[in-house]
């Protein structure tokens, strides 16, 4: 039962980047739209994730109940030092998920439409950020559980440069995931290729974000190149992802729909288990004492049982209606 | 301001909110699927504009609903990881179902609202009444979880550590039926009346507006029926308490000293120094029989208690009467209604009536708001009754206050905009629709 506790914690974390960070990405992007295509580019950002961005909001949910239930450790550990980071992106996500429903419900389209909007942007980019800070802090192994500082245990964990790289790239990679998705939910030629134009430039700053957090690596002495060349696998993750890329943008100027999504998923995939790869069996690097790991914090046998179950049977449930509501509002626009 | 409090304010007004938004959640479905399904039986167009406009309420709650519970989910170890540290994987397990019941309420809604001529007529009915059956499914295991805190069970407490752990018996402790029974009720009463009562509102400013009546018929039923039923599951919750924490039932009636036969005291304001009640109705060997059924039992007062045990007083009680008080009136329109329904007489003309019930607007939130600061408060200083005081809880960082005081403010503004896009529905509706043109 524990592999299947791991496995669905792994699992809810990738498809929460994938969905959750399309859909924050979309936010993003809508930022970056030029006037010609905001309104358009709205109206598609509502079609397109609309329906489901509370079923995509639930993965977090899953992650955050399965840490407290089955690895309390980590889950106070994290909570205590990354306090303020994790209370900024909740707000973030309060704001993001109430405006952009307000936004499409307000009866009357007025002025308003415009705070609605920017809030949504704003909300978007911050909570991207610190999702991405938050990840990096639990990697960077500031955190010092024995200090009695305000500073040294509640800011310097996570302000620093890597944490803050680790949060741009974020917002980069999630804009990329949005402009492939949304490239396939329009059937507009001109907002099509608007959207290519987008995802082209979302895919260098990623890569430059990418450059980013090995240099800020090496600013904070933290020896990533060194870790990924002790964990080969995880250095193959990332050559992978990489070699994906030329082969996606093919796809996408052939006007595939499907198989850009797939390998632009693909390399989600990669980057998370390079990253995860390269922790385990460590979830939050500590600086004093030992790392928390999977095993020195996971509940009782127990609790791990009834987790599991949970789980599987709640997982049968959830599947097909997923399936069932992505067939009936996705696959029947990107089928022509 | 100390950090303890500032956490305890954090999480009562967190809570608080999100309670609203959670009742909504889960009573609205059933009010809209009975509209939908009236519009699918009768074809009359006034249905299916209330199924589509309660509909558009629905998602501005609902979206407010899920990020304010998110927020929950964080705030648990935010402010207390010396309680989550040891009661996550006790008391995790009706969490992890709760988690699947939101999922299929998160896909259910999204094919509701927005599978409109795009599913099967019928597939889409069900579609809403199965959010309604998640929703309702995900606040009982809540309010399991809750209930663990008031009556731990499932584990055993030795030096400070939780040892042979059972998530199964933790989930099915001694309050988890009554609390969960009550909250369920609760949820339907004081949705069906808050929205009763708009619409009544409504209907005093347009008379006969014939959307207005039939919402306000369906929303009335719902709520006169479970208004009915919840003072006897009241009862049901008091009987539990008065058995299993008597520190919580004493400050609830400002019982100061264990009696044998007890008063019942109504209202009047507790003197905790002075160890009496002002101003207050006594109703001789009430008290007992309320707690126990029998009018000579002895109930335990707070004297039977340690002085640092006491949680505080003055709030629970009057928390108390709050609660009782809305309910008595609420249940009192409801029959009023209901007797009137089935002597097949229109209220629904009579402007005493709509008055009433629109004054009525907000009392079924103002009950479950009273009625959580019971439980809660009630429980103090026990985050885990019995076991672990709430000050050994609380997060170690200092500067607590300024989390509070900015969530504090988010939830204000999202609370005056919810309100007042409320409105401007309202107003459109108006605009837009008018059953007279209708009807020619
Ligand atoms: C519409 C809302 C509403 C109404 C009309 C009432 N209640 Fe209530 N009450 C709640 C809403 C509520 C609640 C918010 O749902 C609580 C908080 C925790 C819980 O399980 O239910 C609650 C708690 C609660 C408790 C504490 C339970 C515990 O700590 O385990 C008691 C003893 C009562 N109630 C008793 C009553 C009685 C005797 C009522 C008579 C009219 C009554 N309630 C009406
Ligand atoms: C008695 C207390 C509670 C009840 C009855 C309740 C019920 C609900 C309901 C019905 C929803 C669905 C959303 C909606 O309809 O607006 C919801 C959302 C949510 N609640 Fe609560 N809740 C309670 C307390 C809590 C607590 C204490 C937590 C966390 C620790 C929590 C976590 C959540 C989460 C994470 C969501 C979002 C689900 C989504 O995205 O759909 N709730 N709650
Ligand atoms: C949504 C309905 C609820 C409301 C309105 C509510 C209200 C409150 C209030 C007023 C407090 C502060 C009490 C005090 O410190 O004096 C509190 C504390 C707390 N509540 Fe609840 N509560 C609700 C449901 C829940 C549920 C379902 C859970 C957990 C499963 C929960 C967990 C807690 C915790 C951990 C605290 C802090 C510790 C404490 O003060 O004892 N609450 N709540």
């Amino acid at each position: 039962m524990f592999g299947i506790v791991v496995l669905f914690l792994a699992v809810s974390l990738l498809f929460y980047c994938l969905f959750g960070g399309a859909d924050f990405g979309a936010g993003i992007l809508e930022g970056f739209a030029g006037k010609r295509y905001r309104s358009k580019g709205r109206k598609l950002t509502y079609t397109a994730i609309g329906p489901i961005w509370e079923a995509n909001h639930m993965w977090l949910i899953l992650v955050v109940v399965i840490l407290f239930m089955a690895f309390p450790k980590v889950y106070t550990v994290v909570s205590i030092h990354l306090h303020i980071p994790i209370t900024i992106m909740l707000i973030g996500i309060v704001l993001r998920g109430c405006f952009f429903t307000f936004r499409h419900y307000d009866a009357v389209k007025d002025k308003s439409q415009r705070y609605y909007s920017w809030i949504f942007v704003l909300s978007s980019i911050i909570s991207s950020l610190f999702l991405g800070i938050i990840a990096g802090a639990a990697t960077l192994g500031r955190i010092d559980t024995s200090t009695t500082s305000f500073y040294e245990g509640f800011i310097y964990p996570w302000f620093n440069e890597f944490s803050f790289a680790v949060g741009i790239f974020a917002c980069c990679i999630f804009s990329f995931l949005a402009a492939v998705y949304l490239i396939g939910e329009t059937q507009e030629e001109e907002l099509r290729k608007y959207l290519l134009n987008q995802a082209l430039k979302a895919n260098i700053v990623t890569v430059v974000a990418g450059g980013l957090v090995f240099l800020a690596a090496k600013i904070n002495g933290f020896h990533l190149i060194d870790l990924l060349l002790s964990h080969l696998f995880s250095a193959l993750c990332l050559l992978l992802a990489t070699i994906s890329l030329p082969i996606l943008w093919i796809a996408l100027r052939k006007r595939q729909v499907i198989l850009p999504r797939i390998l632009a998923g693909f390399q989600v995939l990669m980057i998370l288990t390079a990253w995860l790869w390269l922790q385990y069996p460590a979830v939050i690097n500590l600086q004093n004492g030992p790392d928390l790991t999977l095993f020195n914090t996971v509940a009782p046998q127990a609790t791990i049982q009834v987790l599991g179950w949970a789980l599987i049977v709640g997982s049968m449930l959830i599947l097909p209606a997923l399936y069932y509501l992505l067939r009936s509002f996705k696959f029947n626009t990107s089928a022509e | 301001m100390e950090d303890l409090l500032s956490a305890r304010l954090q999480m009562a007004i967190s809570l608080g909110f999100h309670i609203i938004f959670a009742c909504i959640g889960m009573v609205m479905p059933f009010l809209m699927a009975f509209s939908h399904w009236k519009w699918l039986q009768t074809n009359k167009d006034e249905y299916l504009h209330l199924t589509k406009t309660w509909s558009k309420g629905v998602a501005i709650f609902f979206a407010t609903g899920a990020v304010s519970g998110t927020v929950l989910s964080f705030e648990l170890g935010l402010l207390w990881p010396g309680f989550m540290e040891h009661a996550g994987p006790i008391f995790g397990m009706p969490f992890s179902w709760e988690g699947t019941a939101f999922f299929i309420e998160a896909i259910a809604l999204g094919l509701f609202l927005y599978g409109w001529n795009k599913i099967n007529k019928w597939v889409h009915w069900a579609t809403g009444v199965v959010v309604g059956i998640s929703g309702v499914a995900s606040g009982i295991f809540v309010v399991a979880a809750n209930a663990w805190m008031n009556s731990p069970s499932g584990f055993d407490w030795v030096n400070g550590q939780a040892i042979n752990i059972d998530p199964v018996a933790a989930m099915f402790n001694d309050a988890w039926f009554s609390q969960a029974l009550h909250m369920t009720l609760a949820a339907f009463v004081s949705t069906s009346f808050a929205v009763a009562g708009i619409h009544a509102f409504l209907l005093l400013k347009h008379p006969g507006h014939s959307l207005h009546q039939r919402a306000m018929k369906i929303a009335l039923t719902f709520g006169a029926i479970t208004a009915l039923l919840q003072p006897l599951s009241g009862d049901i919750s008091a009987k539990d308490v008065a058995v299993r924490q008597p520190a919580k039932l004493a400050a609830m009636e400002a019982l100061f000293k264990t009696s044998k036969p007890a008063d019942l005291v109504i209202g009047g304001l507790p003197n905790v120094e002075q160890q009496r009640v002002d101003y207050a109705i006594h109703l001789p060997r009430f008290l007992s029989f309320l707690a126990h059924g029998d009018f000579n039992a002895e109930v335990k007062g707070l004297d039977s208690i340690p002085r640092d045990e006491w949680p505080p007083v003055v709030v629970v009680h009057v928390a108390f009467q709050i609660m009782v008080a809305a309910g008595m009136a609420m249940a009192l329109i409801g029959l009023v209604f209901l007797f009137f329904a089935w002597k097949k007489k229109h209220l629904l003309f009579h402007k005493t009536f709509l008055t009433i019930v629109a004054l009525a607007t907000p009392l079924g939130f103002i009950a479950v708001e009273a009625g959580w600061t019971v439980t809660e408060v009630g429980r103090q200083p026990w985050i885990l009754y019995g076991i672990m005081r709430t000050s050994d809880a609380v997060s170690p960082m200092s500067g607590l206050m300024y989390p509070m005081i900015t969530f504090t403010i988010l939830y204000l503004i999202l609370a005056f905009l919810v309100t007042w896009l409320m409105a401007r529905q309202i107003k459109v509706l108006h605009e837009t629709y008018k059953p007279e043109l209708q009807e020619a």
